[in-house]
């Protein structure tokens, strides 16, 4: 506070001044100017790959900008570290939360920033004292001694938020906070962000729930692709307005021309439940069509893929192949009724990076290689059928026998596409199929889905880009909270429709 | 280091473990001169790597799956105690004919191996316990059983074919005028590595092996029968038990409970990461693993030659074992 303020008004504690940021080259924060005031509820909101997390990441010290400047109580500052950051003020509370779980409530708090005693032992009765007493300025009664493991969740973002305010904090970062959240729990935390509102604290709240946004924050700062397009009072822009400024970019022409699928039904799921995870998934799928399956982060799209894989066990509702009844209780099962799945998680589920391009490609559908009683695989036909999808595909090796970690992550998103209709499915589901691949290799995978789907291939594509959703899609089912909230088709397949109902904005609207 | 500096061009990965075998194949022939080169100095240690090579052939397929087996020499001793007695059963019953019950014994070993091992697969499997604690227990299980039956002693065969069998010789060819005479277990370690490398290398099953331990998660949502995949490869190493300690209780003609296999374990394993197969699954080379059983041998043979006590055999080892893993981990 005694700082001079350097021409800037005192009531500021964070101010970014002209700060970009790029990741090898790929521009993520375009001059980004930004004041943060004293005492207020910021809410900031973006899409997916806005930019929002990498500006908090710059704030909280965890990236340095690649240019601009960052003042702090009106002092440029460069924040240089996560524990750099905290010795400003600045403190945030996570998404995941970072929490040891067989580590009491206050050994967390302090946790890497213990207090100790002269002789240099665990000061556990100053760090109690202290967690007891943040506690009941939260009003929250969690037992200081308790353990992590047995909390709820809501729980736990308490004790994070102890954790953030444990170095006196002049501003808290909040990322998604209500994601895991009860209704209730919410109501908490909103009565608790207020109160901190009340102490002189800054809350910077990011989220994608916009209805809660217009609720508790008293200034909406809009990201799109890495510049501010909106920096309004809360109350004079609307949650629709909103959700038309986080949107609302040209839809550039990468994307080949829509084919019509076909009238027959080849797969339809009825009232599929997974408790905890999917809530009475319904949706058909035509010969020929491609359905987009769109939602925020955690709406339960790649679950519902996994569902039908057999990878999570249903309790109620059924899958029918071609009209009849079918049991997919594996992944064996699925392949065998002509499904398969590119996986969003590449390394973790995709392919498997210490085998060969050769290996990958049929390690699904070996069984098409093997000639005799034993499974003695045939690899001249092995060699043929591979060649011919490097060929195609256009996939960059020197050989067969390259390893799947030596190639860029566009050419192992082809052997993963490639490994997927190797299986010659009749349905394909497509989970992110463009994440972290470049421009070139995007175009090249949207046109190869299209010309499977020329062939009479069916495919569920599930993106979280919503241009690729639109440029491909024959109709679109928004999921929200593990549910299907909305089915578009034809026109109203656009960004705005479809962020109003997976941001839920509809039910405001409509209500 | 300049061996290892030269060497390093050479595709290592592949042949590594071969001219290690080399080098120490030369330093034991200056050391050990003139006897270590003997043939028939030679083909006992070859007899003496066949029953821990056999069992470290399925150590092989279980480490490329991504477990480990600890309870091979307790297993061992469990199932030839059991052999044995129903040997000697079948043969009272028989009237002391001996080519039936000697049959019938190596088939139950080789049989209850499988079943044994099929158990420690399903406990892996279906009860998702870690394959390091289930076999810790079996082993414990196996061996203390085996102990209870026999009260601590030993199992006497009674049959003297069985003992013959042990020490019998297959294959005889002539080598610069001496005769050399292949012991039975040297050929049958030779021919299930042929049936195992062939297995691993050309088959789906050997395919789904790799890919398992290399990445279960990408394994399961390939279709892969992950479980299944890691229950034969447990089942496979408990018939390999089952013939190793087939043809070691005839070696002895005895099973001794206490002893039987001791330790059996640590040299499968060890042979195993010498001969180049990755501790953390995925990959891995029958032939590797011979290699490095011949190695231990070779190691052991060679310094009972020079004079060195077996304890400090046993830090010799000890030190083999680590060197050439950090060497390994050296070329990645």
């Amino acid at each position: 506070m005694s700082e001079t303020p350097g021409g800037d008004n005192g009531d500021i504690v964070l101010r970014a001044e002209g700060v970009n940021k790029d990741f090898g080259g790929v521009p993520v924060l375009k001059d980004i100017r930004l004041d943060v005031r004293r005492g207020e509820i910021l809410g900031i909101i973006g899409e997916n790959g806005a930019g929002k997390s990498t500006l908090m990441k710059i704030f909280s010290g965890i990236y340095p900008p690649s240019s601009g400047r960052i003042f702090v109580e009106g002092r440029e500052t460069k924040i240089e570290s996560a524990i750099d950051a905290r010795r400003l003020g600045i403190s945030l509370v996570p998404q995941e939360f970072n929490l040891i779980r067989d580590l009491p409530v206050y050994n967390n708090v302090f946790l890497g920033s213990e207090l100790r005693t002269r002789l240099g032992f665990l000061d556990k009765e100053e760090m109690r004292r202290r967690t007891r007493a943040l506690l009941a300025d939260l009003s929250v009664s969690i037992d200081p001694e308790a353990k992590i493991e047995a909390m709820s969740a809501a729980e736990k973002q308490m004790v994070e938020i102890c954790k953030a305010l444990a170095f006196e904090a002049r501003v808290i970062i909040m990322d998604e906070p209500t994601t895991m959240l009860t209704k209730y729990e919410i109501e908490i935390l909103f009565n608790l962000v207020v109160k901190l509102r009340a102490n002189g604290m800054t809350v910077i709240y990011i989220s994608h729930k916009l209805k809660e946004v217009k609720a508790l924050c008293d200034r909406v700062v809009v990201l799109r692709d890495g510049v501010i397009v909106l920096d309004s009072p809360t109350a004079s822009v609307s949650v629709m307005e909103m959700a038309q400024r986080m949107v609302g970019r040209e839809l550039s022409s990468i994307f080949p021309a829509k084919r019509v699928p076909d009238a027959e039904i080849v797969f339809e799921a009825r009232g599929v439940t997974v408790p905890g995870v999917i809530d009475d998934v319904s949706f058909t799928l035509h010969r020929g069509e491609i359905l987009g399956l769109a939602g925020l982060v955690g709406a339960g799209r790649t679950e519902v893929a996994e569902t039908v894989l057999g990878l999570r066990r249903k309790t109620t509702g059924r899958f029918l192949r071609g009209g009849a009844p079918v049991s997919l209780e594996a992944p064996a099962d699925a392949v065998r009724a002509g499904i398969s799945y590119l996986s969003e998680d590449r390394q973790g589920a995709g392919i498997v990076t210490g085998f060969s391009v050769l290996k990958n490609i049929t390690l699904v559908s070996l069984g098409r290689y093997c000639r005799s009683l034993f499974g003695l695989v045939d690899n001249t036909a092995e060699r043929t059928k591979v060649q011919g999808y490097v060929d195609s595909f256009r996939i960059k090796t020197e050989s067969l026998d390259k390893r799947l970690e030596n190639l860029s992550g566009g050419n192992q998103q082809k052997v993963s596409l490639a490994k997927s209709i190797d299986t010659e499915p009749d349905i394909l589901i497509v989970d992110e199929p463009t994440r972290g691949v470049d421009v070139q290799a995007k175009h090249e995978i949207y046109r190869f889905i299209n010309d499977l789907v020329g062939k009479g291939i069916s495919c569920i594509l599930i993106s979280s880009e919503l241009e690729e959703i639109i440029g491909m899609c024959n109709r679109v089912a928004v999921m929200r909270d593990g549910k299907i909230v909305g089915t578009l088709e034809g026109a109203d397949i656009n960004e705005e429709e479809i962020m109003f109902y997976a941001t839920g904005a509809r039910e405001e609207a409509a209500s | 280091m300049t061996l290892a500096a030269r060497v390093s061009r050479i595709d290592l990965e592949k042949y590594g473990s071969l001219l290690a075998l080399g080098g120490l194949f030369v330093l034991a022939a200056v050391i050990g001169w003139p006897y270590f080169l003997q043939i028939e100095n030679l083909v006992n240690v070859m007899r003496q790597s066949s029953y821990t090579g056999i069992m470290a052939l399925g150590m092989t397929f279980v480490i490329i799956s991504g477990g480990i087996d600890l309870s091979v020499g307790a297993m061992a001793a469990f199932v030839a105690s059991c052999g044995v007695l129903v040997m000697n059963y079948v043969m009272k019953a028989a009237g002391g004919a001996e080519v039936v019950p000697i049959l019938l014994g190596i088939g139950v070993m080789v049989l209850l191996g499988l079943v044994c091992g099929a158990l420690n697969g399903i406990l892996v499997t279906k009860g998702k316990i870690v394959p390091f604690i289930v076999t810790l227990g079996t082993m414990s299980i196996f061996r203390y059983v085996s102990l209870q039956m026999a009260n601590a002693g030993e199992f006497a065969s009674h049959s003297q074919a069985f003992g013959e069998l042990g020490m019998s010789k297959v294959i005889s060819f002539d080598v610069a005028g001496s005769n050399v005479s292949l012991p039975t277990p040297v050929l049958a370690l030779f021919l299930l590595a042929f049936v195992l490398s062939f297995v691993l290398n050309n088959t789906r099953y050997g395919r789904y092996l790799c890919a398992v331990g290399s990445n279960s998660r990408v394994a399961l949502y390939s279709a892969v029968r992950v479980d299944r995949v890691r229950f034969w490869a447990y089942a496979i190493i408990g018939a390999c038990i089952g013939l190793s300690a087939a043809l070691l209780a005839a070696r002895f003609n005895t099973v001794s409970t206490p002893n039987f296999g001791l330790g059996f374990e640590l040299d499968a394993i060890a042979a195993v990461i010498i001969g180049g197969t990755a501790m953390t699954g995925g990959r891995g080379s029958v032939w590797g693993t011979v290699i490095g059983v011949f190695i231990l041998q070779i190691i052991q043979n060679m310094l009972n030659m020079a004079g060195l006590s077996p304890y400090l055999q046993g830090v010799v080892k000890g030190i083999v074992i680590i060197a050439s893993v950090y060497i390994q981990k050296q070329r990645q």
